[in-house]
């Protein structure tokens, strides 16, 4: 610096003053997640939406309950449980329109099935089938997306499609804390910012990535705040309020599809139970921690509110109840079933037209099926799989 | 076949000017076809291949993304999901890598996991390739590691028309096509119309360039002008060479291969990736096991050294040149006169209208 003020040497040209962006919404987020229940703001709620997420409540915890248990009995690989977080994943479901598209990760099977996918096919990648068991097209729910915050570009992608053609869709597309420190989820917020995609991010921070805990997860104050750095909002909300997160999500999807851009929502909740059934949760956290976050459980904060302001009565909650066990068990019976697998429909959908390599690997595998008197009854008579290129 | 087209509006053209053109022609058809990637509108391209693309079809249809490959690929399967058909281009065949886990994860799979309600029409452009002096990370042949990957087509073009007319096939895909463009390559010329381009066989098919009875040169991209030129050099050993250009690595043509193997009973593969791990292990492994009887000799591979691409001063040691492809046909245990005459000319498409 002082080198270049001697008199008489070079003068640099001062660069052009830098412009800020400007954007008239408020993008830091607050300090203290924002709570509807318990709140008098809560006495404004529609008392017809709140029964609605109740019954929601209800069935998802029986719903993950019953899946846990599938898992011990064998009938499921793996589940990793959303007990503790239905609130998150009952409000994402219900703040979309129909024509909204839903992004959910491995762990989001209960807000797929919000959205009406039956539990059953829901399941289908989860009970170690190899394919989602639904067309994503129907309910309009991408595959539930294992490796982490790889399907956030996707939402980002359809989102800014429909809008290319001119139709008003909102894509919410939901990752843990662990996935935030993702690159994907890097990219796909910055693509969405600078496209001002219509996209909703819902981080659901239920506070480990497997067994590793958010502050090692990240130095930033919030997961929230991550949103300032794109250029977008970015909002903290109590995880295990659903009203709460309805109400925030619903702002986030409303401003989207008037073209506002998207938003990233930090939903501060608690994973119940272990990662999976193949996680120890006991060797990375306490007893005591757990109970704490028991206390705030998001279905007793409902029914709280609920009975509190004369909403809910014993019968109400008799019949929710019943409801939930009636889908629990048609659950259980149905995949109590042996699945039908047909081993050569692997070789179908690999490509448009099988290739000539694949036909030569499945009549290998149909020759190998066929000497073991093991060819499903509808292969039978079928000459070739797939179309010929 | 087209013989020299007289009256038509043939002119020299060059291989980016066909690519371009293909992307033109199926953005005018196809308004579901986009193009996305770093560079691609305003500047046209690094190498001009999108020149003039956004100033016609507008930047909604040709977009410059922010500068992230993992982005632009994983938004590509979202517009995919919605039912648009996204050209995405890569710039340069190492800048592919962040872009690694959407082609795999997801790009590949999502038809299959889905049954097929969720085709992913996307087509890849990956320039690739050395020979321009590039420095590192700018002349990788990444092709060995997008075949390890069930679910894709790899495509490479080594002509004008190809370029054209493979293009113009990748985009119309409901599959998703790894569109490899040998960047050596772009400023090939030739004869070429495109208000009429020719012909040209579609993804899947490879063909014969030269028709020789001696050995069979198995190449690909960036390497059939070097087999071509070592064909004609071949004539004054006395050898007469088949040269096979794949076009197509998957699907793999094991017929036209094999066909012409079993004839001349001796095959050379010719690629500028790695030996070890690369295609030509594939390939030589396949023809061994349809062709065995037939060979006269082991199928050899000349390729680039199992080295990290080296530095644009000593790329010429690593490059599968003309002398070391000559040099793998001399190894081929010549016992006799193999010169062979009678061949059937090569279709026009078959030799290359290069």
């Amino acid at each position: 610096m002082t080198v270049l003020e001697q008199p008489g040497s070079y003068r640099p040209t001062p660069p052009p003053a830098w412009q800020p962006r400007t954007d008239p919404v408020p993008l830091l987020p607050d300090a203290e997640p924002f709570r509807l229940l318990g709140t008098e703001a809560a006495a404004e709620l529609d008392p017809q939406l709140l029964l609605r997420l109740y019954g929601q409540l209800v069935r998802g915890r029986r719903y993950n309950t019953q899946a846990t248990a599938l898992t011990r009995q064998g009938r499921l690989a793996v589940y990793p449980s959303s007990t503790g977080q239905e609130a998150c994943e009952v409000a994402a479901a219900l703040a979309l329109e129909e024509r909204d598209w839903l992004f959910p990760s491995y762990r989001d099977t209960l807000a797929a099935i919000v959205r009406g996918l039956d539990p059953v096919q829901a399941l289908t990648l989860l009970r170690g089938d190899w394919h989602t068991g639904y067309d994503p097209h129907e309910h309009r729910v991408a595959p539930l997306c294992t490796p982490l915050a790889t399907q956030l570009p996707h939402a980002v992608g359809l989102a800014h499609a429909a809008r290319l053609k001119g139709d008003d869709v909102v894509a919410l597309a939901m990752v843990g804390d662990g996935g935030t420190s993702e690159g994907d989820f890097h990219e796909a917020l910055n693509f969405a910012a600078v496209w001002r995609a219509p996209v909703v991010f819902l981080v659901q921070n239920n506070g480990f990535a497997i067994s590793v805990p958010l502050a090692k997860q990240t130095a930033a104050p919030s997961l929230a705040h991550k949103a300032v750095g794109y250029g977008m909002p970015g909002r903290l909300v109590d995880g295990n309020d659903v009203a709460a997160v309805h109400q925030v999500l619903s702002e986030a999807v409303a401003r989207a599809r008037a073209g506002g851009g998207p938003t990233l929502v930090e939903a501060v909740t608690y994973r119940i139970d272990a990662h999976t059934n193949a996680d120890d949760a006991t060797r990375y956290r306490t007893d005591a921690e757990v109970e704490t976050w028991r206390a705030h459980d998001p279905v007793d904060l409902l029914r709280r509110e609920l009975t509190g302001r004369k909403l809910l009565d014993e019968a109400t909650i008799r019949a929710e109840q019943d409801a939930a066990e009636r889908m629990a068990a048609d659950l259980r019976e149905r995949m109590n079933q042996d699945p039908e697998l047909d081993p050569m429909e692997l070789f179908s959908h690999v490509y448009t037209q099988q290739t000539a390599q694949l036909r030569e690997q499945a009549a290998q595998l149909r020759a190998e099926l066929t000497a073991a008197g093991e060819l499903p009854a509808a292969q039978e008579g079928r000459p070739q799989e797939g179309r010929q290129r | 076949m087209t013989t020299a087209a007289v009256g038509t509006d043939r002119k020299p053209a060059t291989m980016a000017q066909a690519l371009c053109r293909a992307m033109r022609d199926a953005m005018a058809e196809d308004p579901a076809v986009h193009v996305l990637g770093e560079d691609v509108g305003t500047a046209g391209g690094v190498f001009r291949v999108t020149d003039g693309l956004a100033k016609e079809f507008g930047e909604d249809r040709c977009t410059d993304t922010p500068l992230a490959e993992a982005g632009i690929l994983g938004t590509a399967v979202g517009m995919a999901m919605y039912g648009l058909r996204p050209v995405v281009e890569m710039q340069f065949d190492a800048f592919a890598y962040p872009a690694f886990e959407q082609l795999v994860s997801h790009v590949s799979r999502m038809r299959n996991r889905t049954r097929g309600a969720m085709p992913m029409p996307i087509t890849i452009r990956v320039p690739y390739g050395g020979g321009i002096g590039g420095v590192e990370h700018h002349s990788d042949s990444s092709e060995a590691y997008y075949l390890a990957t069930p679910g894709i087509h790899v495509v490479t073009p080594a002509t004008v028309a190809d370029a054209y007319g493979l293009l113009r096939a990748a985009i119309a895909s409901d599959d998703p096509v790894v569109f490899l463009e040998p960047k050596r390559l772009y400023w090939s010329k030739a004869d070429w119309d495109p208000e009429r381009p020719e012909p040209v066989p579609g993804i899947g098919r490879a063909v014969v360039r030269r028709r020789g009875g001696s050995a069979t040169l198995i190449t690909y991209g960036p390497s059939l002008p070097v087999c071509l030129e070592a064909a004609e050099a071949a004539v004054a050993e006395g050898w007469d060479l088949e040269v096979i250009d794949l076009r197509s690595l998957m699907p793999f043509d094991d017929e036209t291969v094999c066909a012409s193997v079993r004839r001349t009973g001796r095959a050379v593969v010719v690629h500028e990736a790695t030996s070890f791990g690369g295609p030509g292990g594939e390939i030589a492994s396949r023809i061994t096991e349809r062709c065995f009887h037939h060979l006269e000799a082991p199928v050899l591979r000349v390729a680039g050294f199992d080295i990290p691409y080296p530095p644009p001063m000593l790329e010429k040691h690593h490059l599968p040149g003309v002398d070391r492809v000559l040099d793998a046909v001399a190894r081929l245990q010549w016992e006799a006169d193999w010169t062979a005459t009678d061949h059937p000319t090569p279709t026009a498409y078959e030799s290359g209208a290069r």
